[in-house]
């Protein structure tokens, strides 16, 4: 079977809710089934059809094309199967995954796989505030899976991130990995002010020094830590920068915080060779 | 059965059945990756009296090794998972633990497992940090040369142990280099361990003894010295016996590992003083695994 495609006609004036269109929510609609289904849009509902073109069957592969900022909670708790989508995404891409994985071709909007659990969102693009981190009202963000995003990322990424991890290969923003609990983020170009601000356990991993770092998190000195080995072997599966890196890049200078929360998190700056 | 003019006993080596694990030991070099490894398998030659039965399954190359340094795989026995874990962490607590540059990792991955570095963190008194990397979790516990890298858990399995042979020379020698050209060919074999001193056992037992307090004795019907007084199954000719006891994964593991080691023994013939091959069991009756040498030379 054809893989289930879903093409946006037009640029909608309000923002849609896509959290009923996932792959194993899907699973065995019948094309005229998928047309019929009712989506939030502004404060009304408006059936699917009314919005998109839809070719294909297969919901375990879905594809959605020609896609816009306005397509909010696109993957939102799905649990299986893989989604494509070619253009931006709204907020709340894949909110609370499970499994699976999302691919955007373009930028994806604020709270990127917040409250996610596991599987893989990968960002062809830029992605907005708060990725990872957990929406108001919720104790934690991410708590598992990847996040990948090639382009960058804006500010507190990671914000309360649980588990799992978050790897930019751009620019982060400010109060990366603020209020972190644990799990492990990255990132290759530049970080903006306080990362690490309030954190509790985990680790942040940056190419270049941070614009700033926390008066709570205490200089530990140059070390060789073996765990970053495992750690960029695990990258080698991912079709990007991540996986060229030199797997034998040990060296870091290590920040111990944030002493004002426990003090078990760490920022790692490597060492320039 | 005659090989090379040793002569092959009809009997069988009986096996027991185990449990069993593999630990991967890495090090800035092989020299301090094998202190570490000699260190966790020293006194494991027999759970009658070590609580386990360990020894080095092979060398690793740094590309074969979990962190990219030179390792050495060490496979551990128990006769329960309970009494294996017990051990384990014992000896991950005194001998890797405190091993200069030392990390180890699971080195057997399986449903069952048992704990690792899980209890060893807390030698960190809360300094200690984990990681989860895949679904794996480590643990980073600090320490004075760095840090000390010990995944959580390992996997076991059930396992074969005590498979054997008994190789009967015309000196004590010649004995030895038999079992010394035995156990280099036993060493490229994966999936098992040699647990004696080099891999050879001088003090075959038998089970029980005159004293009540002990459990197993000397087994005087190959010992050399008694050849007048006892129930003797050696031969004037005999002059010294050699055991090598072999554990393994599994029963084809142990077969195969005799078959090398029993062949590569009876390559130095009976010029070089190699008269008979004989294998030690209990009748059959309290090992589930009978490892009949004909079979497995055929």
């Amino acid at each position: 079977m054809t893989a289930l495609t879903l093409t946006l006609r037009d640029k909608p004036q309000h923002r849609i809710d896509m959290a009923a269109v996932s792959p194993d929510r899907l699973s065995g609609f019948r094309p005229e089934d998928v047309a019929r289904l009712s989506l939030h849009y502004g404060n009304r509902r408006v059936q699917l059809g009314e919005f998109f073109d839809i070719t294909g069957k297969d919901p375990h592969d879905l594809i959605i094309r020609n896609s816009c900022g306005l397509l909010d909670a696109i993957g939102a708790g799905m649990e299986t199967g893989n989604v494509s989508i070619y253009g931006n995404s709204g907020d709340y891409l894949g909110w609370g995954m499970r499994s699976g994985t999302i691919e955007v071709h373009g930028d994806s909007g604020h709270w990127t796989a917040s409250g996610m659990q596991n599987g893989m969102i990968r960002v062809n693009g830029n992605c907005g505030d708060f990725a990872g981190a957990a929406i108001p009202g919720d104790h934690q963000g991410m708590r598992g899976g990847t996040l990948l995003v090639t382009g960058s990322a804006g500010d507190r990424t990671g914000d309360r991130i649980r588990r799992g991890q978050i790897l930019i290969e751009g620019d982060a923003g400010d109060y990366c990995g603020a209020r972190m609990v644990a799990g492990t983020i990255a990132v290759l170009g530049k970080v903006g002010i306080a990362p690490g601000y309030g954190m509790r356990r985990g680790t942040l991993l940056f190419e270049q020094h941070p614009a700033s770092i926390p008066a709570t998190l205490n200089d530990c000195g140059e070390h060789t830590l073996g765990f970053l080995r495992l750690l960029l072997d695990s990258f080698t599966e991912l079709n990007s920068r991540f996986s060229q890196l030199d797997r034998n890049r040990l060296r870091v200078r290590r920040y111990a915080g944030d002493l004002a929360c426990d003090g078990k998190g760490e920022l790692l700056v490597w060492i320039s060779h | 059965m005659i090989i090379n003019g040793v002569s092959i006993d009809d009997t069988f080596a009986e096996a027991f059945g185990m449990k069993a694990t593999r630990v991967l030991i890495t090090a800035i070099s092989h020299r301090w990756a094998r202190h570490a490894a000699e260190a966790m398998t020293g006194f494991a030659t027999s759970v009658i009296g070590c609580g386990v039965e360990a020894g080095i399954e092979a060398e690793l190359s740094a590309e074969q090794a979990p962190d990219g340094r030179p390792g050495i795989s060490v496979l551990l026995f128990g006769m329960s998972s309970k009494a294996l874990g017990k051990q384990l962490e014992a000896r991950v607590g005194q001998c890797l633990l405190t091993a200069p540059g030392s990390a180890v990792f699971a080195g057997m991955r399986c449903d069952k497992t048992i704990n690792l570095g899980r209890n060893i963190r807390f030698f960190g008194d809360g300094f200690q940090t984990s990681k989860l990397i895949g679904n794996r979790r480590y643990w980073r516990v600090p320490v004075m040369d760095g840090e000390f890298l010990c995944e959580e858990s390992t996997g076991y399995t059930s396992a074969v142990g005590g498979g054997n042979f008994l190789i009967l020379a015309a000196s004590q020698i010649q004995a030895l280099n038999a079992c010394e050209a035995a156990i280099d060919a036993m060493c490229r074999v994966p999936n098992v361990i040699m647990p004696f001193p080099g891999g050879v056992v001088r003090s075959g037992s038998k089970i029980g003894s005159k004293y009540a307090a002990l459990p197993a004795s000397t087994n005087q019907a190959y010992c050399p010295t008694l050849k007048g007084m006892t129930d003797t199954q050696l031969t004037p000719d005999i002059e010294s016996v050699l055991e090598i006891v072999v554990n393994g994964l599994s029963d084809s593991d142990v077969r195969t590992a005799m078959r090398t080691g029993i062949e590569a023994a009876c390559g130095l013939g009976a010029q070089q003083g190699i008269k008979r091959i004989s294998a030690g069991n209990y009748g059959g009756k309290l090992g589930k695994f009978h490892f009949h040498l004909h079979e497995i030379l055929a």
